[in-house]
């Protein structure tokens, strides 16, 4: 497809640890063979629990973090196994928002300066830095006069905004978010989701976005991956995931999710047992240890993701 | 009617600062009855916390300033001394505290932290207070309770940490447990699985629950009555049902329209209260929400009244008493 930006085809981490004893390595596999693609202008929501792999995946792609395997393919060039160096120019077009607006800024610096660093890197004149930067903070919606005011004199929302203002300075076309609005209360937190997607429709930005909140999710994504373990388990339309999700971990993850409207509690399905560590993870299906409707063959098949109707599942039971 | 178990009057905190003073606490006034659950809701800086550890006397900086009453089974609880605290907290009032990784102490058992508990409030030998530890442990379904009960707290995941502070709060079958964000720190299929555990305690033990929250979804879950807090003050006060069905202040009214919601579709854009939270440093004169309110007018420069019915229900609102006039 012309407009297809990205491409991820069967990525891999493993990270090796101490710790085996006597000099042995533990081996963590954060992502495995997890493959998707993504077209220009669109949203994909990642969820999934702690350790599911979908901060690992967000770094993979906008490498700052190096796959054991698997192709990245941005806009036909494969970035999985690029240098430091031959990502440079690239790092323009890919950017990443984290989830704490504190620890993003430098407190000593102004944030005019904060904002103009990424165009400083860049090359681009003294001028056209402070002009591109005070037309960024107006548009994130900050006072004018934000441009000399330091890091502390923001509250956790406007911060945010500071961070998103400075990964729009470069024109990015792929931006990753990991967990941008879970840092800020409930009433900051839909203005800044407001923000997203008013710079989507004016930019056509392309945005991964890895959240756990599943209404947050559910707001701003076209289409939603959900992790477990660092698998896709099962992947599809926002309206399909959400409506008619097939994966026994998504209905249950669905379900748990505390609701505001009580009337659909009778369906609640609460999962027995602790997420698994990846250290050891089970075999077969990684979910089978929880899953309410295994059998015992899932404990040695392990399942391929596949098209079943309108979504993409790897469960051996949905047919 | 049932006895009140808990009544806080007219309840102040505030803290002197380099900065000026910070009124945390503003005139918060609530009860609770046996058996009931109570969920307190609010922002940051709304005065939940705050509110709670002034009722269990928790806070001891010498810049706080704490006036009011608490009444818990008839008497003031700011006016007893520490000893007399100690003894009520832990036996008749638990707490547990969001984040369960700084609540246990890293270099003694778990089963050591029950039994602490236990001993320092009745007389029970070793042995039985480690039987009881593994008991309270299989309670609140940790597998394998009598081998777990001698491991460490790193030895524990997040959810059965916090399931191992829930035993410890219920092991002296508390009247009241307080649960500040007790699920806050956890992931959404344990959040599930801690909510149903203090459900299932509160029917058996018919304790009286307040559970202190950001998420409105978590007051839905739990509680019958939920306290809307903003700037310090209790902004409205209802039954869960009307609470969601029908907001009355305004404050409310934006809190639930800005969550994005798992069981509806997406609109383009969320409704959004504009602004951010107000300042306890530099409150807006009046009410404190009017520079954030769609619906402010003159009037809201002074302090609108809490207009209640009989069971205390109501909000501080002049768009009530107008509606009541009109």
């Amino acid at each position: 497809m012309s407009d297809e930006i990205l491409k991820v085809t069967n990525v891999s981490r493993v990270y090796e640890t101490s710790g085996g004893g006597f000099g042995r390595k533990n081996k963590v596999s954060a992502l495995d063979g997890v493959s998707f693609n993504l077209v220009q202008g669109e949203t994909l929501g990642v969820v999934g629990e702690s350790g599911c792999g979908k901060s690992t995946l967000g770094r993979i792609i906008s490498r700052l973090d190096t796959p054991t395997s698997g192709e990245i393919i941005y806009k036909g060039n494969d970035i999985a196994k690029k240098s430091l160096a031959a990502m440079r120019p690239l790092r323009k077009e890919i950017q990443f928002i984290f989830q704490d607006p504190y620890a993003s800024l430098n407190p000593r610096r102004q944030i005019g300066a904060i904002v103009e660093e990424p165009m400083r890197i860049h090359g681009v004149s003294k001028d056209e830095r402070r002009a591109r930067a005070q037309e960024l903070l107006e548009k994130v919606g900050l006072d004018k006069n934000s441009y000399e005011k330091y890091p502390h004199e923001f509250s956790g929302g406007q911060r945010q905004r500071v961070v998103i203002a400075r990964a729009l300075t470069l024109k990015p076309e792929l931006i990753i978010a990991d967990e941008p609005v879970s840092a800020l209360d409930v009433s900051i937190q839909a203005q800044v989701l407001n923000l997203f997607k008013e710079l989507q429709d004016e930019m056509n930005l392309t945005y991964i976005f890895v959240a756990h909140d599943l209404g947050v999710v559910r707001h701003i994504s076209d289409r939603i991956a959900v992790m477990y373990l660092g698998k896709i388990v099962e992947m599809g339309s926002v309206e399909e995931i959400y409506n008619n999700p097939q994966h026994p971990y998504t209905k249950a993850l669905l379900s748990a999710n505390p609701r505001i409207d009580q009337s659909a509690k009778s369906t609640r399905q609460i999962l027995t047992g602790d997420i698994p560590s990846p250290l050891n993870r089970p075999s077969g299906c990684s979910f089978h240890t929880r899953c309410p409707i295994a059998v015992p063959e899932c404990s040695t098949r392990e399942p391929e993701l596949r098209r079943v109707g309108a979504v993409d599942v790897a469960c051996n039971l949905v047919l | 009617m049932a006895e009140k178990l808990l009544e806080v009057k007219n309840l102040c905190v505030s803290f002197k600062t380099r900065k000026g003073i910070v009124r945390a606490v503003n005139n918060l006034s609530f009860s609770i009855n046996h058996g009931e659950v109570l969920g307190i809701v609010g922002e940051s800086g709304s005065g939940k916390s705050v509110s709670m550890s002034a009722v269990m006397g928790l806070i001891k900086d010498e810049n706080a300033e704490i006036t009011g009453e608490v009444f818990f089974n008839g008497e003031d609880l700011l006016k007893k001394s520490d000893e007399e605290l100690r003894a009520i907290r832990g036996k008749d009032i638990a707490m547990v505290f969001q984040d369960p990784m700084t609540a246990l102490t890293p270099v003694y058992t778990i089963g050591w932290h029950i039994r602490e508990q236990l001993q320092l409030h009745s007389d029970i030998s070793d042995k039985a207070a480690r039987e009881r530890a593994i008991e309270l442990l299989e309670e609140v379904g940790i597998p394998d309770p009598a081998k777990r009960v001698d491991q460490y707290p790193h030895e524990f995941s997040g959810g059965m940490r916090q399931r191992a502070i829930i035993a410890m709060a219920l092991s002296l079958n508390p009247k009241l447990l307080i649960a500040d964000e007790p699920t806050t720190a956890l992931d959404v299929t344990i959040q599930a699985q801690i909510l149903d555990l203090l459900e299932r305690l509160r029917k058996t033990y018919n304790s009286s629950i307040i559970i202190i929250t950001h998420d409105m979804g978590v007051v839905s879950e739990l509680s019958s009555e939920v306290l809307v807090m903003y700037a310090g003050r209790m902004v409205e006060r209802s039954t869960k049902s009307s609470l969601f069905a029908n907001p009355q202040h305004p404050y409310t009214k934006g809190l639930m329209n800005s969550v994005p919601r798992v069981d509806r579709a997406r609109t383009s854009r969320l409704e959004t209260i504009s602004g951010q939270p107000a300042s306890l440093l530099n409150l807006p004169s009046g009410c404190a929400f009017r520079t954030r309110c769609p619906s402010a007018h003159v009037a809201c420069t002074e302090q609108p009244a809490f207009i209640s019915d009989s069971n205390g229900y109501g909000a501080a609102c002049f768009l009530l008493t107008q509606g009541a006039r009109s």
